[in-house]
């Protein structure tokens, strides 16, 4: 079989298993943000945590809930990793410095996962499962109950009420992401993934040589990491490692579980709306979008276009794994970027001009095609908002959606939304551009040494987590700006989808009449992929074409 | 007595209490649980893959490691380590397949380096195996995403079999066979690509007489 068909092959197989889990795992979704009752250990966690599982709040409640959750998270995990040392499991790793900490905090809590260190020698085995991987779970849980809240606000009518932040917590990490993320460690495993805590071992090799063999629970952490497109990896060759992803089986088992939520949430929000069309439009224009990034990567990977050392050693083989290949490495390049995930299972940073370009665009874009667990799903919404905007300019009438008007309130927190990641990337890559300790930093030089800091503060932002990893990004310079980057990406746009879901839940539906625009329709597809990139190609286009485009035409 | 606290207070006190709550559930249950049954049903991957020769663990089939030449002191610093022609090579590694730095190169695609290095490379493995430059395949010429890489090429697999039958006097068709046995083709037909796991043949090899 050609390496064509095989890639096809791939591709084919994991859009069909996609396809085959979007019904039930949609369906799941759905019921558990709209169940009633409550679990018994979910009652036990309200009454020992002293919350209450039963009130429903107004937006402003749910977002102090949820800030206050953040906030004492990031404390937390921040004095975690600094007190490391004197925890079991520490295999002797000192404590995290105070900017790496924060850094590594905010990135975790805010579902981003950007890692300034190496987990094989900064992070004791305590630290990665205790400390880390709860806020895998509990990051991406917020991010659906975010999604959740902004349902809520076009299901709902003439209420100040949006939901319980704590219910939601709760039911999406009990109901959903710990059965899943369980099952799919053991099948990790039986694909080689490794699960022990034999910290470093030192061995001596079949040539006489030594080397330290590393242990660590891998794979319950490689699961949810997947899962809930966190991507934080246990080890800083992140999914291109062995020990946390094997073969190109679990390769393969590692794209579906990144995509599967984020895609699945379309049909949990065509169920809560009462009109599984809507789902199919939603999720049309995530899947257009992420097959015209695949197919873009695919071939520029496959041809080395603009790549002289691809032609130099016969293949874009630089920083790919020989079980993997381009395609593979290509597919989940193009998924994880489209996600918030930011997993790599291969170097971004040495992809063709083209390939890596498309990478960085696929982040700036908002990871909305299918997006974060949950912040894919409110951000395609927010941008849906707007596209409904601008329908309604068109013919001059008051836009609606779901039923909902769009008022100058609406319109007012759909483009703060829309304002904040490009606001924090390019000023945060300016001010690195302007500062010589920061532009040292870089390893490649010229046009790829500014597409490095680029994808920085656009991965960061947009709470992705993955690197053109060339940049050396430790130090306190780094760790400060994109802890605050990362920090802001996530929680500001929050603030905004909840105020919007509260100002919508307000709302009496309007009844739908001739004049009102189908928002279920290829029209409307073809109208929101036109917005989303209109937006984000007007926004970065003058920061793109001095990276990446000025790269691939030189 | 005692004033009620503030509200603010008790939300993060609460906001606290779930994250313990969560952190027992999620960052002690779970990872041990999913110990318990890995290591019961899939030891074997669950402890690294680990190969044993005469009872001692000599690596793990899942990292590449380097098969250089062993001189009685070591090398001089900057001196490049020398490979040794009585082992098959695996690729270039950008952290000298050290499971402690793991990682890629990050050189860019027009990097001056990295071109310099598959030059390099090119020429060094040409000489090395008595072969046209030319036929050097392109995962010989560039370092994997990880470092530890334990796969090849059955291209480079196969450039390599004459150079490692002269060092230890075996049959070219021997080392031959061995590496077809060691061929692995892409997983169900269509997933990944076809490889050769440099550290099981050369676990092979070392038992071969």
């Amino acid at each position: 079989m050609g390496a064509t068909l095989a890639g096809w092959l791939q591709i084919l197989l994991l859009v069909s298993v996609l396809a085959a889990s979007y019904r039930p795992l949609g369906d799941l979704l759905a019921r558990t943000l709209t169940d009633r009752g409550h679990w018994r250990v979910e009652r036990a966690l309200y009454r020992l945590g002293g919350v209450d599982g039963d009130a429903d709040q107004t937006w402003p409640g749910y977002l102090r809930s949820l800030l206050a959750f953040a906030a004492v998270s990031v404390l937390f995990l921040y004095g975690f990793l600094r007190l490391q040392n004197h925890l079991p499991l520490s295999i002797g790793m000192p404590p995290v410095p105070a900017d790496g900490a924060f850094n590594t905090a905010v990135s975790f809590a805010t579902n981003t996962n950007w890692q300034w260190y190496s987990g094989e020698t900064t992070l004791g085995h305590l630290a990665q499962m205790a400390g880390l991987a709860v806020q895998n779970f509990l990051s991406a849980a917020m991010g659906i109950a975010v999604a959740a809240a902004l349902l809520r606000g076009f299901t709902r009518r003439q209420t100040d009420r949006v939901g319980n932040f704590w219910t939601d917590l709760t039911r999406i990490t009990v109901r959903v992401l710990l059965p899943l993320a369980f099952v799919f460690a053991i099948v990790l495993v039986a694909g080689g993934a490794i699960q022990n805590f034999h910290g470093v071992r030192e061995i001596t090799t079949l040539s006489g040589d030594t080397q330290a063999l590393t242990g660590g629970p891998v794979a319950s952490q490689e699961a949810i990491k997947q899962l809930g497109t966190n991507g934080g990896g246990f080890y800083a060759a992140n999914s291109a490692h062995p020990f946390e992803n094997p073969t190109a089986l679990t390769n393969i088992i590692e794209i579906y579980l990144l995509l599967v939520i984020p895609v699945s949430l379309p049909r949990a929000f065509g169920r809560l709306v009462g009109d599984q069309r809507q789902g199919y439009a939603i999720l049309t224009v995530m899947v257009l979008i992420w097959a015209v990034s695949v197919a873009i990567v695919t071939a520029n990977e496959v041809h080395g276009a603009g790549s002289p050392a691809g032609h130099a050693a016969g293949g874009m083989l630089e920083g790919k794994e020989q079980r993997l290949g381009v395609w593979a490495s290509a597919l989940f390049a193009v998924s994880t970027t489209l996600t918030s995930c930011g997993a790599v299972n291969s170097a971004h940073d040495s992809f063709t001009p083209g390939g890596g370009g498309m990478l960085i665009f696929n982040m700036l874009l908002g990871e909305i095609a299918p997006g974060g667990v949950g912040s894919g799903l409110y951000g395609i919404l927010v941008l849906a908002v707007v596209a409904v905007f601008v329908a309604g300019l068109m013919v001059g009438r008051t836009p609606e959606y779901l039923g909902k008007k769009l008022g100058g309130r609406e319109m007012k927190f759909a483009s703060l939304y829309i304002l904040t990641t490009p606001a924090l990337v390019l000023v945060g890559t300016a001010s690195a551009m302007a500062s010589r300790g920061a532009r040292a930093k870089v390893l490649n030089t010229g046009e790829h040494g500014y597409s490095e800091i680029l994808y920085a503060f656009g991965s960061a932002a947009n709470n992705n987590g993955s690197a053109f990893a060339g940049l050396a990004a430790g130090g306190t310079w780094y760790n400060t700006a994109l802890g605050l980057a990362m920090l802001f990406g996530r929680f500001l746009p929050i603030v905004f989808v909840l105020a919007l879901a509260g100002s919508l839940a307000r709302q009496r539906p309007v009844p739908v009449t001739a004049g009102t625009l189908p928002t279920h329709r290829p029209q409307f597809v073809g109208l929101l992929v036109g917005v989303v990139l209109i937006i984000v190609g007007l926004t970065y286009f003058p920061a793109l074409s001095l990276g990446p485009i000025a790269e691939a035409l030189s | 007595m005692t004033r009620p606290l503030p509200t603010w207070i008790r939300l993060h006190l609460s906001s606290l209490r779930m994250l313990l709550l969560f952190t027992a559930l999620t960052g002690l249950l779970y990872p041990l649980a999913v110990t318990g049954a890995a290591q019961a049903l899939f030891g074997h991957e669950a402890n690294g893959s680990r190969i044993e020769r005469n009872g001692a663990v000599v690596g793990s089939s899942l990292l590449g490691q380097r098969f250089d030449l062993r001189g009685k002191s070591p090398h001089q610093p900057g001196e490049r380590p020398r490979p040794d022609p009585r082992w098959f090579q695996p690729r270039p590694s950008a952290g000298g397949y050290d499971p402690l730095a793991s990682g890629a190169s990050n050189l860019g695609p027009r990097s001056g380096r990295l071109l310099a290095a598959i030059d390099r490379r090119r020429t060094d493995i040409a000489r090395f195996n008595h072969v046209d430059p030319a036929t050097v395949p392109a995962d010989a010429l560039t370092a994997g995403g990880s470092g530890l890489d334990p796969h090849i090429s059955r291209a480079y697999a196969r450039l390599q079999t004459a150079r490692v039958a002269r060092a230890r006097g075996l049959s070219k068709t021997a080392v031959d066979a061995l590496v077809n046995a060691h061929l692995q083709s892409r997983i169900l037909g269509f997933l990944g690509e076809e490889r050769v796991n440099v550290v099981e043949l050369n676990a092979a090899l070392s038992r071969m007489r």
